[in-house]
C-alpha cells in the first residue's frame, strides 16, 4: 500500500509542476473570463450611433423611423437617384429607398450601403416598414389601434415541477444550461485526463523504465496509482479554475457593472424599437440568479463528482489497457476508436436527452455505465427519481470495477510485450491468461 | 546455504514454453552466471524471480523461504533494456525508486551521498536524465539498482554500453558488494565475464537447464586430457596417430601440437617420452575456455 501512495505522489507532482500545467491553469480561466469581457465590451463598444438616410417616395414612414441612441434617421427629400450619387460623400451608414406603391409591393423597398447592412439593422428597418404597411392595411379594414392593443395578450408560463418536497419553481432554461455545462466537463475532462493515463503508460513502456518499476511495484498499483494521481490532478485543475474564474469574473463584473447597466438598456430600447417586448418585470439577472437558486446546487455538486470520478476511472483504466498494448503513441489509434465513441455517442445522446429528460432514451443512457457519467449529469438538474440516481450510481460502479478488472489483466502482459503488433483477438486472451 | 532455490519451474506462454522443469541452486556469496543463447528463458527466469510473473508450476524459495512480497525489497534489479523517466531530475528518480523498494525518504538521502561522491556524480542531481549520455545514464541506473543495499543482486548484461573505464569501476563496485555479503547473478553472453567474475553458472538452452554447477568442477568435467606442447624436432610415429589432435608449425621453426592422454596413462607418462624424443619449449594442459563449454554445451543438446 506505501507503494501506491509513493506512485501517486509522483505522478500528482510530476504534473502539477509541469510548466504546462501552471500556463493551462493560469490561462484557463484569463480566456473564460477574457472571452466573457470581451463578448460585454463588444456589445457596449459597438453601440456608436448610425446614420440612415431614407428616401421615401409614399411619404407614409415620416414618422414611424425612430432615433434611438444607436440609429440616427435622416430624411431626405431628394429622388432616388440624387441621394445614391451623394452618398459617398454623406457619410451615411446605409440609404433606405422605399418607393411609392410599397403598400401593393412591399418588395421594391432596398437598402443601399457602402459595406454589408448588418442582419439586425435590416430586420429592424422591415419590420418597421411591415408595422407601419400592417396599421394602413388594418385601418382600411375598419380594425382601429386600439382594437388591435387590446387583442394582443402576453402569456408567460411558469414551469413549476412537482416532487415530494410540493410545488417549487424550476427553470428550464437554468435546467438546461446546467445540465449541459456539467456534460460537457465530463466530457471534456474524460477525455482528456484519460489520454494522459495512456501517455503516461506508454511512456513508461517505451521508456523501458517499467520493468524496474514493476521489480518493485505490483502492475496493478502502478496502474491504478496513475489512474488515481492523474485524477488528483485534474480536480486540482478543477478547483484551481472555478476558484479562479470566479475571482476574476467578479473582479471584471466590478470593473463592467457601470458599463452593463448601460448595455441592458441599450437592449432594451433596441427591442422596443423592434417589436413590442414584453416589459421587464425584474432585472434579467436576477431571473438568471432566482433560476439557479431553484435548482438543488448540493445534489447536482455532489453527483457531478461522483458521476465525474467514475466515469474518469470506467475510460481512463481502458485508455490505460490500450497504453500498455502498444509500443508507442502512434499505434494507439486502432484501439482509440472503441473507446473514444461511446464518449461521443453520450454526448450527442445528450442532445436529445436535454429535450426530453424524462424519456426513454434519457432512461435507458443514463443506466449504461458507459454513457451515464455524461446523460445522467444532464439529467439531473432537471430532477431524477432517487432510485434511478442510485441505480445509475451502482450501476456506474460496477462499470469502472469491471473495467479496470480487465484493463489490469491486459495492462500486467501489455506493459512487458515488445516489438508486436496486438490483435483484439490477443488482449482477449491476456486477460484470461493465468 | 543457497539464497535462491528454484524447484522445476516451468512457465509457458501462448504460444511457446519458456521454461522447462528448470531447477537451479543459486549459492550465498556467490557470483551466478545465469547463461544461455538468445531466446533461451533467461530473461523469463529473472523475471519470476523478480516476482514479474509467477511460474505456472514449480517453486522458488529465498533465503529458505517461500519467495514472497517481502522479499522485493532484498533483490535489486538491472533488466538489459534500461531504461528511467527521462523528464525526471536524477536526484528525484533515485530517490522515488529507493522509496520504492522500502528505505525512507532520509536513508536514501544519505546513502545516495555516499554513491554520488564515489561516482563524482555530485553535479548531476539537478539535471534530468534526458541531459545525460548513455553511459552517464548507465551509472545513475546502476546506483538505483544497488542503493538498497539488497542481498540478490540481478544483473543483465551490466557492461554493455560501458566504456572499458567505467566497465572496472562498475565491475570493482560489483566485487565489493559481494565482499559486503550480497550474492550477484550475471545474466550475460559474454564469456570473458563469466571467466573472470563467476564462481557458478547455470547454462539454459531451449527453455531447459543444460549444465549447471561451479565453474571449476564444469572445467573439470569438459576437459578433453589433450595437452598443448611447443617443440623442435619429429614425434617419429611414438605417440598413435588417433591421438594427436592437431598440429601447427610456427613461424621460428617450433611446432605446437595438441595430443590426447588417453585414460590409464598420466601427462607425466607422455612428457617421459616426449622428452627423449624432442626439445620442449612448453607443455601444459588444454583447459576449456568457457566459451568452449558453452558451444559444447548447447550443440550436445538435440534439436527439438
Amino acid at each position: 500500500m506505501r507503494n501506491i501512495f509513493l506512485v501517486i505522489k509522483r505522478e500528482y507532482l510530476v504534473r502539477v509542476k509541469k510548466k504546462s500545467f501552471l500556463i493551462m491553469t493560469i490561462l484557463g480561466p484569463l480566456l473564460f473570463a477574457g472571452f466573457y469581457a470581451l463578448v460585454i465590451w463588444m456589445a457596449v463598444g459597438s453601440v456608436d450611433s448610425k446614420t440612415i438616410q431614407v428616401v421615401d417616395e409614399s411619404h407614409l414612414f415620416t414618422n414611424e423611423f425612430k432615433n434611438t441612441e444607436t440609429l440616427v434617421f435622416d430624411h431626405l427629400d431628394s429622388g432616388i437617384d440624387e441621394a445614391k450619387m451623394q452618398f459617398r460623400e454623406s457619410k451615411a451608414n446605409a440609404l433606405v429607398y422605399i418607393p411609392k406603391d410599397v403598400i401593393k409591393d412591399p418588395k421594391g423597398v432596398r437598402i443601399y450601403a457602402a459595406k454589408n447592412v448588418s442582419m439586425e439593422l435590416k430586420s429592424s428597418i422591415e419590420k418597421t416598414i411591415e408595422k407601419q404597411i400592417e396599421d394602413i392595411k388594418l385601418s382600411q379594414a375598419g380594425i382601429t389601434h386600439k382594437i388591435l392593443e387590446d387583442s394582443r395578450v402576453n402569456v408567460q408560463s411558469e414551469t413549476i415541477s412537482l416532487s415530494d418536497e410540493g410545488e417549487k419553481t424550476s427553470s428550464s432554461g437554468a435546467a438546461t444550461a446546467i445540465g449541459m455545462i456539467c456534460g460537457f466537463l465530463i466530457y471534456l475532462s474524460v477525455l482528456i485526463y484519460g489520454t494522459q493515463v495512456m501517455r503516461g503508460i506508454t511512456e513508461e513502456k517505451t521508456n523501458r523504465i517499467v520493468e524496474v518499476i514493476i521489480s518493485s511495484v505490483k502492475p496493478y498499483h502502478l496502474m491504478m496509482g496513475k489512474i488515481i494521481g492523474v485524477a488528483l490532478v485534474g480536480l486540482t485543475q478543477f478547483t484551481l479554475w472555478i476558484l479562479l474564474t470566479m475571482g476574476i469574473t467578479s473582479a471584471t463584473s466590478g470593473v463592467m457593472a457601470s458599463r452593463f447597466d448601460g448595455l441592458t438598456q441599450t437592449l432594451d430600447g433596441q427591442a422596443g424599437a423592434a417589436s413590442q417586448a414584453p416589459a421587464a418585470s425584474q432585472h434579467p439577472l436576477m431571473e438568471v440568479l432566482d433560476a439557479v437558486n431553484s435548482l438543488n446546487i448540493p445534489l447536482i455538486i455532489g453527483c457531478f463528482l461522483f458521476f465525474f470520478i467514475g466515469g474518469y476511472l470506467l475510460y481512463s483504466a481502458m485508455f490505460g489497457a490500450v497504453g500498455a498494448a502498444v509500443d508507442n503513441d502512434a499505434d494507439t489509434q486502432q484501439f482509440m476508436m472503441p473507446i473514444t465513441m461511446p464518449i461521443i455517442f453520450s454526448f450527442i445522446f445528450a442532445q436529445f436527452v436535454i429535450r426530453d429528460p424524462d424519456g426513454a432514451l434519457a432512461f435507458w443512457t443514463s443506466m449504461i455505465p458507459f454513457t451515464s457519467p455524461i446523460v445522467m449529469m444532464v439529467r439531473i438538474p432537471f430532477g431524477v427519481p432517487t432510485w434511478q440516481i442510485l441505480l445509475s450510481m451502482g450501476l456506474l460502479i460496477l462499470g469502472f470495477v469491471g473495467t479496470i478488472w480487465v484493463a489490469s489483466r491486459i495492462y500486467r502482459v501489455g506493459i512487458l510485450m515488445y516489438g508486436k503488433k496486438v490483435s483484439y483477438k490477443e488482449l482477449v486472451k491476456w486477460v484470461f491468461y493465468k | 546455504m543457497n539464497i535462491v532455490d528454484i524447484q522445476h519451474v516451468t512457465k509457458e506462454y501462448a504460444s511457446h514454453k519458456a521454461l522447462d522443469d528448470v531447477s537451479i541452486e543459486i549459492p550465498k556469496g556467490s557470483i551466478f552466471g545465469l547463461l544461455g543463447p538468445n531466446g533461451a528463458g533467461k530473461t523469463s527466469l529473472i523475471r519470476i524471480v523478480n516476482q514479474i510473473t509467477g511460474p505456472d508450476k514449480g517453486q522458488i524459495f529465498f533465503d529458505g523461504k517461500l519467495l514472497n512480497e517481502g522479499h522485493i525489497a532484498r533483490i535489486g534489479y538491472l533488466p538489459e533494456e534500461r531504461g528511467l523517466y527521462r523528464k525526471m531530475k536524477v536526484g528525484d528518480q533515485l530517490l522515488y525508486l529507493a522509496q520504492l523498494k522500502g528505505l525512507s525518504k532520509q536513508q536514501a538521502m544519505d546513502r545516495l551521498k555516499g554513491w554520488f561522491v564515489k561516482f563524482e556524480i555530485k553535479s548531476w542531481w539537478d539535471k534530468t536524465i534526458a541531459d545525460l549520455s548513455k553511459g552517464m545514464q548507465q551509472k545513475v541506473q546502476f546506483v538505483s539498482t544497488v542503493l538498497h543495499e539488497p542481498d540478490l543482486i540481478i544483473l543483465d548484461e551490466p557492461f554493455s554500453g560501458f566504456d572499458p573505464i567505467n566497465a572496472n569501476l562498475i565491475r570493482d563496485e560489483i566485487l565489493e558488494l559481494r565482499q559486503k555479503g550480497s550474492t550477484i547473478i550475471f545474466s550475460t553472453h559474454r564469456m570473458e565475464t563469466v571467466e573472470e567474475l563467476c564462481d557458478n553458472i547455470a547454462l539454459i538452452h531451449k527453455s531447459k537447464k543444460v549444465l549447471d554447477g561451479p565453474k571449476s568442477k564444469l572445467k573439470e568435467q569438459f576437459k578433453t586430457n589433450t595437452f598443448s606442447v611447443e617443440y623442435k624436432g619429429q614425434l617419429n610415429g611414438m605417440i598413435p596417430q588417433e591421438d594427436i589432435r592437431q598440429t601447427i608449425p610456427l613461424e621460428d621453426g617450433y611446432t605446437r601440437t595438441s595430443i590426447h592422454v588417453p585414460a590409464g596413462r598420466s601427462s607425466n607418462d607422455l612428457l617421459r617420452e616426449l622428452i627423449s624424443q624432442v626439445e620442449i619449449r612448453s607443455f601444459g594442459e588444454n583447459i576449456p575456455s568457457m566459451s568452449e563449454i558453452f558451444m559444447r554445451a548447447v550443440n550436445e543438446v538435440p534439436e527439438a
